[in-house]
């Protein structure tokens, strides 16, 4: 007690200030805080790295790929769902839009898959965001429906009118130049944009986009346009969806109706609840963990689907919160655990 | 008062269905006044507001700021030419702490146009400019609260911080809905000084309020609504002595024994 107490209550009152501004800057005062923060990081990205090279053979290899592109699909609904507040069920619009531009500039034009992907992803994601602008003062369910409607609405489209290769689809896409390249190239993309969104989320900007979640009407009050942040938040959003549907092309080597399947709209959804909803990181996790699932139950056949609610009745009953808030909330007490 | 009025309603009219919420309502502010609304519950006050910041749509009337037609621009428009409201349900974005809820606004349109705050100084870091107005407001600057979640915040701050995001605009018309409904006596005695502050930086102020007793020492003028109509407009004495303001408030009886305590 004392004069030493007082003074020492004073430093601290006056350090949480500091500390609260300065943010990540704090860390840098000791090793320990460093690698706290460092270490699951890490993890993630030496994980992702490694994945490739410790999958048997080149089936399983594969399957890694098709996960990062779920993950790039997942990430973009956890963004606009949790940071927007647009439950965007436009998965497979996005994966078909951004598909089916890579596989036309790629057999008409013939440019290199280096290059019919980035055309694609921005070239996609601008269509894709003049299409939804219609759309964009909806909120909650309702962007949820009209976005459902908008992957059927082009699939039949292609199909009734015949272009695109009609039914057929287009055949012939090049590949990436080698496995490794396709493996690695996804593998870093995800990464990119997964720590890019959660960069964006934290500066202006994206306090913005979280704000008008949070109440559009104030943001229309403090002399905003909601609409123009939508926009710009659905083009980032669909800019990822739309780099996964170019890369699948290539992939697959074969565009087709099935890029509209509602696989790519759904299955992000139930990665996001499994992983953890608003995280960014979550839904990759999720991914992660679903996809090679459903490969392993693909011998149980139409069964599949059986097991695969089971396990997605089983997270939302007893982990709702999803793994990595979960997994978030025990790091943070284990490192406050002191030994008594 | 023969100046230019920085805002003029002229026959403002607003139906929903078949219910007028304001009728024929005309009225003029003028340039570093302090106009009060008063009224009985539902006689339009929040209608008001909402249409003149154009968050519903009028029915007929013209309203102009400055001259300038604004009674058809969309909400955004009309915050960004100066004109900024508080809402009667506080609106703070509950997932931001408190100095993060005015980054949004200083980084409008507006903030970036106008530049700093008080005195114009470069528009630097948003987090400290929005840490300066929640201390100019009343958030204590070294204690937690200027850090903590909104949504972990009372009502005094919140009240508090809605006005902060109007001030973070730089506006020259606020239009406060209710500022002082909700608080306690100490906190209203707090916040009398803080509106007075406003007017005294060149700050039109339109007040909507049920707390009579502080809006008639803040106010240079006040309009009493009853039923979508406009009743009386005046100095806070005139309004008080008014006969037709009592019967709106208290029915045609009795009413010099219940007008004493106010």
């Amino acid at each position: 007690m004392g004069n030493g107490n007082t003074e020492q209550r004073r430093r601290e009152r006056l350090d949480r200030g500091i500390k609260v501004r300065s943010d990540g800057l704090y860390a840098l005062m000791s090793w320990r805080e460093l690698a706290y923060l460092i270490v699951p990081r890490l993890v993630l990205i030496v994980g992702l790295l490694v994945l490739p090279l410790v999958m048997p053979g080149a089936y399983w290899q594969r399957v890694i790929t098709i996960v990062c592109i779920y993950a790039l699909l997942a990430l973009s609904f956890d963004f606009l769902a949790h940071y927007l507040g647009l439950v965007c069920l436009g998965g497979a619009f996005f994966v078909g839009v951004g598909g089916y531009i890579a596989a036309m500039f790629n057999s008409s034009l013939s440019l290199p898959p280096l290059l019919t992907v980035p055309v694609a992803t921005i070239l996609g994601a601008v269509i894709c965001t003049l299409l939804l602008l219609p759309c964009l003062p909806l909120r909650g369910v309702y962007f949820a429906i009209v976005t459902l409607m908008y992957p059927l609405v082009l699939a039949r489209i292609i199909e009734a009118l015949d272009i695109f290769g009609g039914t057929d689809g287009i055949m012939g896409v090049d590949s990436f130049a080698n496995q490794w390249l396709e493996q690695y190239a996804v593998i870093s993309l995800v990464l990119l944009f997964l720590f890019g969104t959660r960069r964006l989320v934290n500066v202006d900007l994206g306090l913005v986009f979280r704000a008008v979640k949070d109440n559009d009407q104030a943001v229309r009050a403090s002399g905003m346009n909601i609409s123009f942040y939508k926009a710009i938040a659905v083009f980032v959003a669909s800019a990822m969806g739309c780099l996964g549907g170019a890369c699948l092309v290539h992939i697959y080597m074969w565009a087709g109706i099935s890029l509209f399947a509602l696989d790519f709209s759904i299955l992000p959804i139930a990665a996001t609840v499994i992983g953890g909803a608003g995280t960014l990181v979550g839904p990759v996790l999720g991914c992660i963990i679903l996809v090679p699932i459903s490969e392993l139950l693909r011998e149980f056949g139409t069964l599949r689907i059986v097991f695969y609610s089971l396990i997605l009745v089983g997270f939302v009953v007893f982990r709702s919160e999803g793994l990595m808030v979960y997994g978030e909330r025990k790091y943070h007490q284990f490192q406050r655990w002191v030994k008594v | 008062m023969s100046e230019q009025p920085i805002l003029e309603a002229r026959e403002v009219t607003k139906a929903f269905g078949g219910i007028l919420a304001l009728n024929r309502v005309s009225f003029d502010v003028f340039p570093g006044e302090i106009l009060g609304i008063i009224g009985p519950n539902g006689s339009g006050k929040t209608t008001l507001v909402n249409c003149i910041t154009s968050f519903v749509k009028l029915t007929s009337g013209t309203i102009r700021f400055k001259g300038t037609d604004i009674t058809r621009k969309p909400a955004h428009k009309i915050a960004d030419m100066g004109i900024t409201r508080t809402f009667q349900i506080m609106r703070p974005y509950y997932s931001l702490p408190a100095y993060k809820n005015l980054v949004i606004p200083l980084f409008s349109p507006r903030a970036k146009r106008t530049g700093g705050w008080r005195g114009g100084g470069k528009l630097g870091d948003r987090n400290t400019v929005g840490i300066d107005i929640l201390e100019e407001i009343g958030f204590e600057r070294d204690s937690y609260v200027p850090y903590k979640m909104a949504s972990a915040l009372p009502t005094g701050y919140l009240k508090r911080l809605e006005l902060a995001r109007c001030l973070a605009l730089k506006p020259e018309l606020i239009l406060c809905d209710e500022v002082f409904s909700g608080l306690s006596m100490s906190e209203i005695a707090s916040m009398v000084p803080l509106i007075e502050r406003l007017q005294m930086d060149g700050i039109t102020l339109i007040m909507i309020e049920h707390r009579l007793r502080e809006l008639f020492r803040v106010a240079n003028r006040v309009m009493v609504l009853n039923f979508g109509e406009k009743l009386v407009e005046g100095t806070p004495d005139e309004v008080m002595a008014d006969k037709s303001v009592k019967e709106a408030y208290f029915g045609s009886e009795e009413v010099e024994e219940v007008m004493t305590y106010a």
